[in-house]
């Protein structure tokens, strides 16, 4: 075992955040630049995985195994396979720019920033275990510190509730993987939570069909599938800035990200026998997540929605099983993030210097914040698919996946393009074009320094993923390459 | 063999635009120019192309392949032939003109400018596109900087007629993106030279589990079939999903309107043309007819309802409607024809074809230079109303000549390249459609009709009073118009430079 | 016999202790107010060592002193939960008012400690009775403790009416057991039952009368009723003490009666505590939601926490009784560090309202943050000690293949975590009057020990849970 990058990489936000709780309670801006630096660190280091993970070998790699409950088979394990880098890589990029777009937080920041910095440790944890018990362990981690974000610095109408929403549906979520979890445990032939072993646990495809929903749907609800999906409108809406675009420019992915690594890959019969279902609850997600969106009148919840929308069609790829849609849902996984994290650094932006919300009370952004236009029309383009940016390279694929297996999936979802493209294009319409109202002081400032590198790193992975898509695709393949032996060895 | 040219040609707009994006707002001038001079490298080289490009062999030319997207076999695969040629050639022409045309846009200068370019090469790469989701691509990327396009810079009712223009459009593509899959998925490639070979004789048992419903691959291919036609009608556009043209035309700033109607209405004939005969021969065949029937549609009730418009702007829009027509009604003698028929027909349909892609040659030219004219009138008197303006030629004597000249391009009279392109077409399709292209000549009297009355309303009749202090045309307004004017002569009077080549790769291509 | 004064050598000390903690208060006037925590403090500190010195029994079991107790590392596991809780709490009530500085007080706890220790160890009927009332007396007094607060006395008189009628019952129970058996013992009585001389039905009735005096101490509904008056009105430090250290000493003693006398009827009692742990478990969260003193709202949520550790109990499978066990450990720590905040509050702001813990983060981040720490461990957040407990627990009863009872308790701790949020939310809220709440040394000092309690039970394992392995291995076996 080398350098334990893996280990570093969870560590280092989470010492940064002890650090900024207790170090530098009284020193606002050393608390912020603590958490820019371990951000950074992070980031770099995610990309130096993404440069080192080696293609040729593909399979789990930067193997980290420490045993820590031995008699009932837990372990300290990490280790990630393509699809995990992809995420890292995402989840290092969201929490970057989480906190640079954060810089202005001035009501308890040293908190602000630390639970920022553990909510990353979270994150970075579920993607790298390879253990099912620290994967729970790693999860449930993030359950105060998104509940605290959202009721201390969300916004002051609905961050009770939003907040209280939000965390028990992703608790509810995650126990009933547990269970699930659980019950698999003990199914198994040999008492261990390993999942590269569990892989190869051939469990009997009664164990499979029973199991399988309970894994698979408890880590839905943390990918918003319908019906359990309302958390995650309300829930961003109410998150501050940084929150709304880590949870759902991550977190979400988390839910399904897990769904896969555990319910698909562990139990692919299981995931067969059910397919269908999921993607009738997918295809709903789809539909009416872009319906809904069409007659929101706040900016925000346009988003929320939206969310939940595309996060149906990394349902749909990874319900028809085959290499094509498995591949769209993971680059889908990695654009959504992107996207969705830079549409709520937006509506931040825009929000910190109008205080509101309602699209009709806004206009005219455009003049004050140019970026911020060019940066949420980008994100537009990427939603509604467009050729070009990693929207489409991520969908087609779903597309053709779900073609063998369901046209008319295929068929319906993708009238969610052109909902989808009206209500992206009314509400930059709307919200940045136009005149400026009255009760809106034009000379109001423009977005800062930092907020424009945000905007342009996240508008630049989404454009250059759109056009060489080969950067990521190898990556993602690669992993797409292990389940299907998994699907087909079943 | 790589070559570089279709490339250069494609990315040097994009790569102007971004540099264009880095330059201060505030030197407008600067912005102007450079955007000017940026276009003319495109230009400068597909001349160069033109030059090069060797007519007499048959396939593509000037072929670049470069992965995209490998995973689902699909590359960047670009080439040109003997009929994308002439409108790559058309496209290069107009972005300058327009962009010279557009020196009098004020806000804004520097979005303006770089959108223009990113449209150009969105149309551009649907042109020379080998490759059906690079096709698709760029088909998409050019509906977004013209959304803007009108959004920004357009008329009054510009959000009413950007959101329309852009949802029909991008739902006519749904069916195209769907169909493009299958294609993909049954083929497993999307390399539109293998699939030339292999979808249109694909009847393989075997895919059965791909296609949907369990349908039989005939099935398939007819749905996909209307899947492509509905598209490239759509932004064609045949009667009767015209109807987001008038009110995005009319709401356009001016060069937005010269491109929208002289390069993009030909991305839908083109996608004809390049994809729905030769993919769907035998569908094709079978649905021709209903095809001229839509065309000859057209071409009356585009030339009526051209006919009925008082705003000038809205009047050339319906002309469109009318000329493409004649594309679509040659599209659909050469479709009716097919492979299979013997001697005479083929000709004919040859010769319909030749027409048709002249047709969108000039139709390009002509109606460039017509919304051009209108926006120089209506720079001047902010009125496009025919019943307020009127005696214009005694004021503005040079405008109106140029404005009489375009008029008679776009009637068709002879020595004018309109002329050739529409005697082709009548001549090509009257031994396939009879009572079509007797019907469409009926339309071309109405043309003949909407196009006087233009001329009417404009420059003869009484003065009024209020006009007798516009300004002539200024020099760059002349030299816009002129390259066109040229143009438009030399293919009336020795059309053979262009149509030799058209003509060859027809017979090569079909 | 010198080995077998070496066994109960703990309990010996600890008297010992009582006696010079009331030697002192005589001899010793002019001591500073948080001298009988430290004392009492480090002496029971030092007694777990000497117990973890010499009498770790490892692997073996051993009936001593004529069957009355049995030596195993069940009970020495116990023995150092109570001395640990004992001595956090010892800690807490420094500088409490009228308890702090009475040595009757800690001399006291000191003694329901002994109890508490024998009752972990208690292989007799008789021994067991005595060892529970041993426990109860005194607790019965701490309780009503602050004569001059209406509620506090209240509180010993609920406390001792209640314990009283369960003490009756059980004993009525205990007299059948012996009259139908002949014997004392539970490891004899084990063999009568088996070889059928006593009727089934029988049999269930005695079962029920003693898991209703058993259920009592763990504070299990139907038996719960004097819970939330008891921790409400007892002295904060004493509440925190009954509802770990006592809670604790129950499981131990109805795991013990379970799995010696009983241990041949596993189906009947398997289903009677798994329903028991079912409306224990809803009861006590359900109830939680409607509170608005936070001493109250602990006491349901204690309730709830029996449902949860009895989960394990009803599993009745090795992993079940390591996990229930494991599960009181961390709840020790954990619900000791809640009171503890609650009890430094109170102090402060004289009231437990949850009203007044609203913005405690500007007033003392710390205490927040360590109410905020314990009440994740309590909500099953890691990492913490809850977590791997109810992981561990959930664990058993999937084991067992009681899917429905683990679809309760996770559903029951969905329901927890809203609560648990709710207080964490207004502890953590923003307010404009910011009042310093003063935390002294010695609190801090027994707060930082719960804290690293809890956090070392939830990131390190595998030490504890050998060690409980060990207890609940010795425990089920017979011999």
């Amino acid at each position: 075992m080398g350098f334990p990058i893996l280990s570093v990489m969870i560590f280092v936000p989470f010492i940064a955040g002890l650090v900024i709780l207790f170090g530098t309670r009284q020193k606002p801006e050393l608390s912020k630049q603590v958490a820019l630096a371990a951000s950074i660190i992070v980031l770099l280091m995610t990309f130096a995985l993404w440069a080192s993970y080696s293609l040729d070998q593909a399979g789990y790699q930067f193997i980290e195994y420490i045993p820590w409950l031995p008699d009932l088979g837990i372990a300290y394990h990490l280790g990630v396979d393509g699809l995990g880098i992809a995420m890292l890589v995402l989840t290092g990029l969201v929490v970057f720019t989480g906190v640079m777009v954060s810089w202005n937080i001035n009501n308890r920041p040293h908190e602000f920033f630390a639970y920022l910095m553990f909510l990353a440790t979270s994150v970075l944890g579920v993607f790298s275990s390879q253990d099912l018990f620290l994967l729970f362990f790693f999860l449930e981690l993030a359950v105060f510190p998104k509940y605290l974000m959202i009721v201390i610095w969300g916004s002051p109408q609905t961050r009770k509730y939003g907040g209280m929403k939000l965390t028990l549906f992703l608790f509810i979520g995650s126990v009933i993987a547990l269970v699930g979890a659980l019950a698999i445990y003990f199914a198994a032939p040999e008492r261990t939570f390993n999942l590269i072993l569990l892989e190869q646990a051939g469990f009997s495809p009664d164990v499979q069909r029973l199991w399988f929903p309970f894994l698979f749907l408890g880590f839905a609800i943390l990918g918003g599938i319908f019906p359990f999906h309302s958390w995650a409108p309300d829930g961003h809406v109410a998150a501050p800035t940084a929150i709304s675009m880590l949870l759902a420019g991550v977190e979400m992915k988390v839910g399904v990200f897990a769904a896969l690594r555990v319910a698909i890959m562990l139990l692919p019969q299981g995931a067969q026998y059910w397919a269908n279902w999921i993607l009738v609850l997918a295809t709903i997600n789809v539909i009416y997540g872009a319906f809904i969106a069409m007659i929101q009148k706040d900016f925000k919840y346009v988003i929320g929605f939206s969310s939940v929308s595309h996060m149906g069609l990394v349902l749909i790829g990874f319900a028809s099983l085959n290499a094509d849609g498995l591949m769209g849902a993971g680059l889908q996984m990695f654009s959504h993030g992107i996207m969705t994290a830079l549409f709520f650094s937006i509506v931040g932006m825009v929000y910190d210097r109008t205080h509101t919300r309602e699209i009709a009370s806004l206009g005219g952004m455009v003049k004050v914040m140019p970026w911020a236009a060019v940066g949420f029309i980008i994100g537009g383009l990427v939603s509604m698919g467009m050729p070009g940016f990693s929207g489409f390279v991520a969908e087609l694929p779903i597309y053709l996946g779900v073609w063998r297996v369901a046209p008319l999936v295929a068929i319906i979802s993708a009238l969610s393009i052109v909902i989808t493209a009206a209500y992206i294009l009314l509400t930059v319409r709307r919200v940045f074009f136009g005149e400026l109202p009255e009760n809106l002081d034009p000379n109001m400032p423009g977005i800062s320094i930092k907020d424009k590198i945000s905007i342009g790193l996240l508008s630049l992975f989404m454009i250059v993923i759109g056009i060489f898509p080969g950067l990521m695709v190898p990556l993602i393949e690669s992993s797409v390459n292990h389940i299907l032996t998994l699907l087909g060895g079943a | 063999m790589e070559n570089t040219m279709l490339i250069w040609i494609l990315l040097s707009p994009i790569l102007a635009a971004i540099v264009i994006l880095f330059l201060s707002e505030e030197n407008k001038k600067l912005l102007r120019l450079v955007a000017l001079g940026a276009s003319l490298i495109p230009l400068i080289l597909s001349i160069i192309v033109w030059v090069q490009f060797d007519p007499s062999k048959a396939g593509f030319q000037f072929e670049f392949t470069a992965p995209w997207f490998q995973a689902i076999n699909s590359n960047f695969h670009f080439g040109i032939d003997g009929i994308s040629l002439p409108m790559v050639l058309l496209t290069t022409i107009l972005t300058p003109l327009a962009i010279w045309a557009s020196f009098s846009v004020k806000d804004n200068v520097k979005a303006f400018m770089a959108l223009f370019l990113f449209l150009e090469t969105g149309a551009l790469g649907v042109f020379i596109s080998l490759d059906l989701l690079v096709f698709f691509l760029f088909w998409e990327i050019g509906l977004v900087p013209m959304y803007f396009l009108i959004n920004q810079w357009g008329g009054n009712n510009r959000n009413y007629a950007a959101l329309k223009f852009i949802l029909i459009t991008m739902g006519g593509s749904l069916g195209l993106l769907l169909s493009i899959q299958i294609i993909g998925l049954t083929t497993g490639t999307f390399d539109l030279i293998e699939i030339y070979q292999l979808w249109p004789s694909l009847t393989l048992a075997g895919l059965q589990k791909i296609l949907p419903f369990g349908l039989s691959i005939t099935t398939v291919k007819t749905i996909a079939f209307w899947a492509f036609v509905v598209a490239f009608a759509v932004k064609v556009p045949i009667w009767p999903v015209h109807t987001w043209l008038p009110d995005a035309h009319t709401e356009a700033p001016t060069a937005g309107s010269m491109i929208l109607a002289g390069v993009l209405l030909k991305l839908g004939a083109y996608g004809f043309i390049r994809l729905v005969i030769p993919l769907f021969p035998q569908q094709a065949q079978q649905f021709a007819t209903v095809l001229a029937v839509l065309a000859t549609a057209a071409i009356i009730f585009g030339a009526l309802s051209a006919f009925g418009q008082r705003d000038l702007k809205r009047l050339v829009a319906y002309s469109s409607i009318n000329h493409m027509g004649f594309v679509v009604l040659g599209i659909a003698a050469m479709a009716y024809v097919g492979t299979s028929a013997e001697g005479a027909l083929t000709q004919s349909a040859t010769i319909a074809m030749n027409g048709a892609i002249l047709q969108m040659f000039n139709h390009g030219l002509s109606s460039a230079g017509m919304f051009f004219l209108v926006g120089v009138i209506y720079d001047r008197a902010h009125t496009r109303q025919l019943d307020e303006l009127g005696g214009l030629w005694a004021v503005l004597p040079k405008y109106g000549s140029t404005f009489v000249f375009m008029s008679m391009a776009s009637l068709g009279l002879p020595g004018l390249n309109g002329f050739v392109s529409e005697f082709l077409i009548v001549r090509g399709a009257w031994h396939i459609f009879p009572l079509a292209t007797a019907l469409g000549m009926i339309g071309l009297f109405f043309t003949g009709a909407y196009v006087l009355k233009a001329i009417a309303g404009l420059l003869h009749g009484p003065r009024n009073e209020r006009w007798i202090n516009l300004s002539e045309m200024n020099l760059r307004e002349i030299a816009i118009a002129a390259p066109l004017m040229v143009l438009i002569l030399s293919i009336g009077v020795w059309p053979s430079w262009i149509l030799d080549m058209i003509n060859r790769a027809v017979s090569l291509f079909f | 016999m010198a080995t077998n004064l070496l066994v109960i050598l703990p309990e010996i000390l600890l008297l010992i202790l009582a006696g010079l903690i009331l030697l002192l208060d005589v001899l010793y006037k002019d001591r500073s107010d948080s001298f009988f925590s430290w004392f009492t403090a480090i002496g029971l500190v030092l007694i777990g060592l000497i117990s973890v010195f010499f009498n770790y029994p490892g692997d073996q079991r051993q009936l001593v002193w004529g069957g009355m107790l049995r030596v195993d590392t069940a009970g020495f596991v116990f023995r150092l939960l109570f001395v640990t809780g004992a001595a956090v709490t010892s800690l807490f009530a420094a500088k409490v008012k009228a308890i702090g500085n009475r040595a009757v007080f800690f001399a006291l706890l000191v003694i329901s400690t002994i109890g508490m220790s024998f009752m972990s160890s208690a292989a007799d009927l008789i021994m067991l009775y005595l060892a529970i009332e041993t426990t109860s007396i005194p607790m019965y007094i701490l309780a009503g403790f602050s004569v001059k607060e209406n509620n506090s006395v209240e509180s010993g008189l609920k406390y001792l009416l209640f314990g009283a009628m369960a003490s009756a019952v059980m004993l009525y129970g205990f007299s059948l057991l012996y009259g139908f058996s002949g014997t004392t013992q539970l490891y004899g009585i084990v063999e009568i039952l088996q070889s059928g001389a006593v009727s089934l039905s029988l049999q269930l009735l005695i079962l029920f009368l003693v898991i209703a005096g058993f259920g009592f101490k763990v504070s299990a509904v139907p038996f719960h009723f004097w819970a939330p008056d008891v921790y409400h009105g007892s002295p904060t430090p004493i509440s925190g003490y009954l509802s770990t250290a006592s809670k604790a000493a129950g499981f131990i003693v109805l795991m013990r009666f379970l799995f010696s006398a009983f241990s041949y009827q596993q189906t009947y009692w398997g289903l009677l505590i798994a329903i028991i742990a079912t409306v224990t478990m809803f009861t006590g969260n359900l109830l939680a939601l409607a509170q608005k003193n936070l001493k109250r709202l602990f006491a349901y949520s204690s309730i709830a926490h029996a449902g949860y550790i009895l989960i394990g109990v009803a599993a009745g499978n090795h992993l079940g009784i390591k996990a229930s066990m494991y599960y009181l450990i961390a709840y020790l720590f954990t619900n000791l560090a809640a009171f503890g905040v609650i009890s430094i509050v109170e102090r402060k702001k004289g009231s437990s309202e949850i009203e007044a813990f609203r913005g405690l983060v500007k007033s003392s981040p710390g205490l927040a943050i360590i109410l905020l720490v314990s009440l994740l461990s309590l909500g099953g957040i890691p990492p913490f000690g809850g977590f791997i407990s109810k992981v561990l627990v959930f664990a058993s009863a999937a084991e067992a293949n009681l899917i429905w009872l683990l679809l309760v308790g996770v559903l029951n701790s969905i329901i927890a975590l809203y609560y648990y949020l709710q207080i964490i939310r207004i502890t953590f809220e923003d307010t404009e009057e910011i009042d310093l709440i003063p935390v002294s040394k010695t609190w801090k000092f027994a707060l930082g020990v719960c804290v690293t309690g809890i956090i070392v039970l939830g990131v390190i394992f595998t030490p504890w849970l050998n060690l409980v392995t060990t207890a609940s291995t010795n425990l089920m076996l017979l011999h």
